[in-house]
C-alpha cells in the first residue's frame, strides 16, 4: 500500500523519537519506584537476610546460616501451627466459594431492590475487621451472646463457640465467611455477566431443566472466575490476622494459632526477629506460588 | 366412573389459579433466598448498633434485648470523654490521609507513565505486593524505625502505610489512565505540549473519577489496617483499631461502649462504601481492587 510505501524511509528515525517519547514517561514512574524499593522491595530482601541470623531486637545478631529454617522443621508448634493454617484455609476458602456462587446466582436476576440489596450484601467486605472481630466476640458469648439464644429458637443446643478448642477453627471462619462471600459473590458475578445468551436458548428449546442449565452450562463457563476466586480467597485466608487475633489471640491454648499468629508472637512479643524472618520467607514463598498461578490464569483468561 | 378418564390430566394442563399459585410459591422461594442470603449481613450491623444504643443491663441479659428501650447515647459519649477516642480518630485520620495524599502524589503520575508506556511487569510487582502478608513488610521496618528511633511515632505509621496506599492507587490509575483515549494527549502534543504539560492538563483533569475512587479505596484499606499501629504506635500515636482494640478490651469489659467505639470506627467506611459501591461492584468484579 502506498501508505507503507511512504512511511517506511521514515521507520528508523520515527521509532527512536517514540522511545525518546517513552523514556520521558518514565520520569512518571520514578517517584513511585523509590517509594516502592523502600517500603516494599527492601523489607523483602532485608527479611532473607534476617532469616539466616539469630537475633533478639537489642542483642547482636550472629551469623546461624540456615539454622532458623532447619530448626522450624522440628519445632512442633510451628508444624502445628502450619496444619492449623491448612485446616482454617480449606474451609474459608470452600465455604465462601459455595456461597457466593449461590449469592452471585441470586443477584444475577432482575428483581425488585436488586442494587440496594447488593449494596448491602457486600458492605461486610469493606467493614473494618478489628471493629466487626469485637462484635462477634461479643455474639459468640456463651452465657450472653446473641448466637445461642438464636440458636436456641430453632431448638439447637448452645455452643461454646471460640472457645471450645475443637469449635473454635469453625467459628473463626465462620467470620471470615461473613466477611469474604461478598468478594467471591462480586467475582462470580463478574463471569455471570459476561456469559453468552445463545447456549441457554438452545437449551432450553430441547427442554433443559434448571439444574442442567446451570450444571452443564453456567458452570463450566464460570469456571474459571471460580478459579480466581479460589486463589485471591486462599491467599486472603492464608494472611489472616485481625479477626484471629482479636477474637482469639491464638486461643484457647494454642487451638487457633495459625502461622500469622505465631510469626507475630514470635516477632513481637519475644522479638525472634531471625526466626520470625524465616517463617516470613516460607509464608511469602506459598504466597508468590499462588500469585504467580494467579497471573498465568489472568493472562489465559484475559481477566482483571 | 367412566368419566374421570376422559379429565384432563392435571399436571399436563394446570388451571390458571394452580399456575399463579406455583408463580407465588417460587417467587416467595426467591425472596426468602435473598432474605436468607442477605439477612446475615445486616444482622451483624443491626446488632453493633443494637449494642451500642443498650444500657448494660440491657446488654448483657438473657434472653438479648434486640430493640433499645429506651436508645441511650451514654456508650458514645462516655467512649469520647473516658477514653480519649476523640485523639485517637484524629491519628487515625492523619496516618490514613496522609499516607493516601502522599502514595497519591507519587501513584497518579506513575499509574499514567504506566498506562503510557505499557510497564505492566511492574503492575505485576504491584499485584504481587498487594498479596504478601502485611506482617512480613512489619519485622524490617518495626528494626529500621527502631534504628531511627521512629517507633511510636505518626510518621512511622504514615511511611509505612504507603505499603497500603501506593499499591492500591498506582493500581487503579494505570487502569484508569488505560480508559482515557491517547488522541486527546496526542492531539495536544503536536500543539507544542511536552509530555508533562499534555498529563497535567489534558489527561489528570480527565481522570477525577479514577483518583477519587482511588483515593477513597486506598483511604479505606489503610483506614482498616490494624496491624501496623498494633506493633509501631505508642499508647499517644494509636490509630483507632489498635485504640478500640487495646484501650476498651483490656481497660473496661462494657459491651455498650465497645460497640459504640466499634461503630464510630467503621462507620466512615461504610459511609464511603456506599458512596463508590458502583465503581467498587465494577472495580472488584474486574479483580482490580483489593487491598490487605
Amino acid at each position: 500500500m502506498a501508505s507503507i510505501a511512504i512511511s517506511t524511509p521514515a521507520t528508523a528515525p520515527r521509532a527512536t523519537v517514540v522511545a525518546r517519547r517513552r523514556r520521558r514517561y518514565y520520569y512518571f514512574i520514578l517517584p513511585a519506584l523509590v517509594v516502592i524499593g523502600a517500603v516494599i522491595i527492601f523489607p523483602w530482601l532485608f527479611t532473607v537476610w534476617m532469616s539466616a541470623f539469630e537475633w533478639k531486637i537489642g542483642g547482636t545478631p550472629h551469623f546461624v546460616g540456615l539454622d532458623n529454617y532447619t530448626g522450624l522443621f522440628t519445632n512442633r508448634r510451628f508444624i502445628e501451627a502450619v496444619v492449623r493454617t491448612f485446616y482454617f484455609t480449606v474451609l474459608a476458602v470452600v465455604a465462601p466459594l459455595i456461597l457466593g456462587t449461590i449469592a452471585a446466582l441470586i443477584f444475577h436476576r432482575q428483581f425488585p431492590f436488586r442494587g440496594l440489596l447488593r449494596g448491602v450484601f457486600i458492605l461486610p467486605m469493606m467493614a473494618t475487621p478489628v471493629a466487626v472481630a469485637l462484635v462477634w466476640t461479643m455474639m459468640f458469648h456463651p452465657q450472653q451472646g446473641v448466637l445461642n439464644y438464636l440458636l436456641s429458637l430453632v431448638g439447637i443446643p448452645p455452643s461454646q463457640w471460640v472457645y471450645s478448642p475443637t469449635l473454635v477453627i469453625p467459628s473463626l471462619v465462620l467470620v471470615e465467611v461473613w466477611h469474604w462471600t461478598p468478594l467471591i459473590m462480586l467475582i462470580v458475578l463478574g463471569g455471570l455477566a459476561a456469559l453468552p445468551t445463545e447456549p441457554y436458548e438452545s437449551a432450553k428449546l430441547d427442554g433443559a431443566s434448571e439444574w442442567q442449565l446451570f450444571r452443564y452450562i453456567t458452570l463450566p463457563l464460570v469456571a474459571p472466575f471460580l478459579f480466581v476466586a479460589g486463589v485471591i480467597r486462599t491467599i486472603d485466608a492464608l494472611k489472616t490476622f485481625d479477626t484471629i487475633y482479636v477474637i482469639t489471640s491464638g486461643g484457647p491454648g494454642t487451638a487457633s494459632e495459625t502461622i500469622n499468629l505465631y510469626l507475630y508472637l514470635q516477632a513481637f512479643a519475644f522479638y525472634n526477629i531471625g526466626n520470625a524472618s524465616a517463617v516470613v520467607v516460607i509464608f511469602f514463598t506459598i504466597v508468590l506460588a499462588l500469585a504467580l498461578v494467579l497471573l498465568h490464569l489472568r493472562e489465559r483468561t484475559k481477566w482483571m | 366412573m367412566d368419566v374421570t378418564a376422559y379429565r384432563p390430566v392435571p399436571s399436563a394442563i394446570p388451571s390458571r389459579g394452580r399456575v399463579l399459585l406455583r408463580r407465588f410459591v417460587k417467587k416467595l422461594g426467591f425472596w426468602f433466598s435473598v432474605a436468607v442470603i442477605v439477612s446475615p449481613a445486616i444482622f451483624v450491623f443491626l446488632w453493633m448498633l443494637s449494642l451500642a444504643l443498650k444500657n448494660e443491663i440491657d446488654n448483657t441479659a438473657y434472653p438479648p434485648v434486640f430493640i433499645p428501650n429506651p436508645p441511650t447515647f451514654a456508650n458514645f459519649l462516655s467512649v469520647f470523654e473516658q477514653n480519649n477516642i476523640g485523639r485517637y480518630l484524629w491519628n487515625s485520620i492523619v496516618v490514613s490521609g496522609g499516607a493516601t495524599l502522599i502514595a497519591l502524589l507519587i501513584g497518579v503520575p506513575a499509574g499514567y507513565g504506566i498506562a503510557r508506556t505499557g510497564a505492566h511487569r511492574l503492575t505485576v510487582l504491584i499485584l504481587i505486593a498487594r498479596m504478601t502478608p502485611a506482617l512480613s513488610y512489619l519485622i524490617p521496618l518495626f528494626a529500621v524505625f527502631q534504628f531511627l528511633r521512629l517507633n511510636n511515632t505518626l510518621t512511622a505509621l504514615v511511611i509505612t502505610h504507603l505499603v497500603i496506599t501506593v499499591p492500591i492507587i498506582v493500581y487503579v490509575m494505570a487502569g484508569h489512565f488505560e480508559t482515557i483515549p491517547r488522541e486527546l494527549e496526542e492531539a495536544a502534543q503536536i500543539d507544542g505540549a511536552g509530555a508533562w504539560a499534555s498529563f497535567r492538563y489534558v489527561a489528570l483533569p480527565l481522570a477525577r473519577p479514577g483518583i477519587v475512587v482511588g483515593f477513597i479505596l486506598a483511604f479505606i484499606f489503610s483506614w482498616n489496617n490494624f496491624v501496623f499501629g498494633a506493633v509501631l504506635s505508642g499508647r499517644e500515636t494509636r490509630t483507632l483499631p489498635v485504640a478500640v482494640y487495646n484501650v476498651l478490651t483490656f481497660e473496661q469489659l462494657a459491651w455498650g461502649p465497645l460497640a459504640a467505639a466499634a461503630i464510630i470506627v467503621t462507620l466512615p467506611v461504610l459511609l464511603l462504601t456506599i458512596l463508590i459501591q458502583k465503581e467498587i461492584v465494577v472495580g472488584l468484579t474486574a479483580g482490580g481492587v483489593k487491598g490487605g
